[in-house]
């Protein structure tokens, strides 16, 4: 990972395929790691036409390469984060040595919450309409319930998020208040108030992956990805127990966590982190999401990414040696993928 | 900033579209199950019992065959409330959503609850509400309300196998009119990007604006965010006239749903003069069987007092009786 850049807004007033914020993001990478378009051996992008209602907007969203002479070029419809991954694979192969990898989405086009409901089962759940924040919110109750963590717990998140996000100039929601203030607002999805839920966010960020000496020559300290690894749970809700989440333990303890130092967490909502913390179980001296995480900001698409890409950033700053960041996708953490990266390589 | 306009136009979209599916046995059972009224749940190899029945067993990967009646009263394990409810579900008012562990069955099931926001408490007791008419889906449950009958002693009875259940799957196919229907309606704003937004705008005053390239000089109309070619921001706005060759052509024959003009006719690719890559427009005025490429052609305007921020606003396109464009002036275009 040599190289991250990212943008983020409550809502953005232009089209859907965001090529006028990707020309930008690669012009500050092309910056970053001294490459041109021409050193770019593969190009890797996740989005959804469902976010936003424009057909093939990832097919419109390839103007932003300048892909002629044709590139080689992929796109999943999932968080970019899992664009990460192919691009990763493919580099593994030896095919290629350097890849760039993004992401976007406009999640303010449409109802978003109501939007995801297309993710759910199309027989026995979607004809419901049950919106994120519903399912969000049934799943923090059983937790509650269980005994697993409270209201308090939850707006400690709040809080600390917030407060981080103070510094994070790309944060949408940003100042702490106190745990005690923010239990004081109003319910909104009772058992969740408005700060447990991450802010609709439109956004789009891209990262360079390089393999060996092209890493050296593009990036004084390159954050080398030592472990890499995605897992899925079951999609129905009645299949899985919903106050863990095996698939990020099975993601994590296959990209080993031994000696993280920060941990950049993909959780929409608070309780989810607290599921997050336990499934990894992260010691308590790791740093959480010091960017802010997903509550600060929660691009669709791209949220994931963000937190491979300041997860790194942490270590091209100096700041630490050893780093994970975390993506989801899916409905209440269905899908988890874990990216562990080093200030050096072994 | 206030400006005297918005920076890009936007319009709203409606996306409608209907999923439609077969079922296969397991979801038959389950589907044909809630017509009749009942709720039909699977048993896996582990002993849960999981209503709706998965297809297969999360386990041993195996079909899921074996089938139980439960409920139709259960216990609620979670609810949330649904402060602003989004169109299509199950109420238009605020209402809750709710995990109900169903009597029989061993894990949760997901619906809407009835009952008022100050009364709502997990362990309460819930039924069933059946709709008026069912169609086999899951709307055939209208939502769970307070239990009206006493739980048996141990707060649920044990799954009893449902005798009746082949009967069901078998009544199936002869009983649904057809596949199982999921209408999806997405509502969108749409916003065109700045580019498009002044192509658009031109087109209200007559005009068709492209951009240039600045690294390679090529023309875009309609004007793109970015050179395909260089990946750099196209800044430099061109007028093109509205005469142009009609590069290549189809003649379409058949009718489909929101056609507007009776087949045949030419939808073709027009390079406008000057411009560096073709339009898509239609070409009247002109036999069908006599459009061909090379035709030099012009934009014929709708009356002014029609003029939107749309491409509309030029009818079509119609032969100007030049002769033809030489093939080498317009072949890179193909």
């Amino acid at each position: 990972m040599v190289g991250f850049a990212q943008r983020q807004m409550a809502e953005f007033d232009g089209s859907p395929t965001m090529v006028e914020l990707l020309v930008p993001l690669f012009a500050e990478l092309y910056e970053q790691t001294g490459f041109t378009r021409k050193d770019i051996g593969f190009w890797c992008s996740g989005s959804s036409d469902y976010l936003a209602g424009r057909s093939f907007s990832f097919v419109s969203a390839v103007d932003a390469i300048g892909a002629l002479p044709p590139v080689a070029e992929s796109h999943v419809e999932m968080d970019a984060a899992w664009a990460l991954y192919e691009a990763w694979v493919k580099i593994q192969t030896g095919e290629i040595d350097t890849a760039l990898v993004y992401g976007f989405g406009k999640s303010s086009a449409g109802v978003l919450r109501r939007t995801l409901a297309l993710q759910l089962d199309p027989y026995t759940m979607t004809p419901l309409w049950p919106d994120t924040v519903s399912l969000a919110g049934l799943q923090a109750r059983l937790g509650i319930e269980a005994g697993l963590w409270d209201e308090a717990t939850m707006a400690a998140v709040a809080q600390r998020s917030l407060t981080d996000a103070q510094d994070n100039p790309h944060a949408v929601r940003r100042g702490g208040s106190s745990v005690e203030e923010l239990l004081a607002r109003p319910m909104y999805a009772d058992p969740l108030r408005k700060h447990d839920c991450a802010p609709v966010t439109d956004g789009a960020s891209a990262l360079v992956l390089a393999a060996d000496d092209r890493a050296r020559e593009s990036c004084e300290r390159p954050a080398w990805i030592g472990g890499i690894a995605h897992n899925v749970d079951p999609l129905h809700l009645g299949a899985r127990e919903l106050t863990s989440s095996p698939s990020s333990r099975r993601a994590g303890d296959a990209a080993g966590l031994d000696g993280i130092e920060i941990a950049e967490l993909h959780a929409p909502f608070t309780h989810q982190e607290l599921v997050l913390r336990e499934s990894f179980g992260l010691r308590a001296d790791v740093r959480i999401s010091p960017s802010g995480g997903a509550l600060a900001g929660n691009p669709m698409f791209t949220a994931g990414l963000n937190r491979i890409g300041e997860a790194a950033s942490r270590i091209h700053s100096g700041e630490a040696t050893r780093v994970m960041g975390h993506a989801t996708s899916g409905p209440l953490l269905q899908q988890n993928l874990v990216c562990v990266m080093d200030g050096a390589t072994k | 900033m206030s400006t005297s306009q918005a920076r890009t136009l936007s319009a709203p979209v409606s996306v409608n579209f209907d999923y439609t599916r077969s079922v296969g046995p397991t979801l038959a059972a389950f589907f044909t199950g809630l017509r009749q009224g009942r709720l039909v749940a699977g048993r896996l190899s582990d002993g849960g019992v999981v209503l709706p029945p998965p297809e297969f067993d999360p386990t041993t990967h195996d079909p899921v065959t074996e089938f139980v009646e439960v409920g139709p009263t259960g216990t609620v394990q979670s609810w949330t409330w649904v402060p602003e409810p989004v169109a299509g579900q199950p109420f238009d008012r605020p209402f809750a959503f709710a995990l109900v562990l169903v009597d029989g069955t061993t894990a949760p099931f997901l619906h809407a609850v009835d009952v008022p926001y100050d009364e709502l408490s997990v362990g309460m007791r819930v039924q069933v509400r059946w709709a008026e008419e069912r169609v086999g889906a899951i709307t055939d449950i209208t939502c769970f309300e307070p239990a009206t009958v006493p739980s048996d002693a141990g707060g649920g009875s044990p799954a009893q196998p449902a005798a009746a259940v082949p009967e069901v799957v078998a009544a199936h196919a002869a009983q649904l009119d057809g596949p199982l229907i999921t209408p999806v309606n997405l509502d969108y704003t749409y916003a065109a990007s700045p580019e498009e937004s002044a192509f658009f705008r031109g087109l209200q005053e007559g005009r068709i604006l492209g951009q240039r390239c600045p690294t390679c000089g090529k023309v875009y109309v309609p004007p793109r965010g970015a050179c395909p070619v260089d990946g750099v921001p196209t800044t430099d706005e061109v007028e093109l006239a509205g005469t142009g060759t009609v590069t290549t052509f189809c003649i379409v024959n058949v009718p489909f749903l929101g056609q507007k003009i009776t087949p045949p006719y030419v939808s073709a690719y027009v390079l406008l003069d000057g411009a560096d890559i073709a339009f898509l427009h239609l070409i009247l005025g002109v036999e069908a069987s006599e459009v061909r490429m090379g035709m030099r052609v012009e934009a014929v305007w709708r009356p002014r007092d029609e003029w939107g921020t749309t491409v509309e606003n030029i009818s079509h396109f119609a032969p100007t009786g030049e002769p033809d464009a030489d093939y080498e002036s317009y072949k890179v275009h193909l």
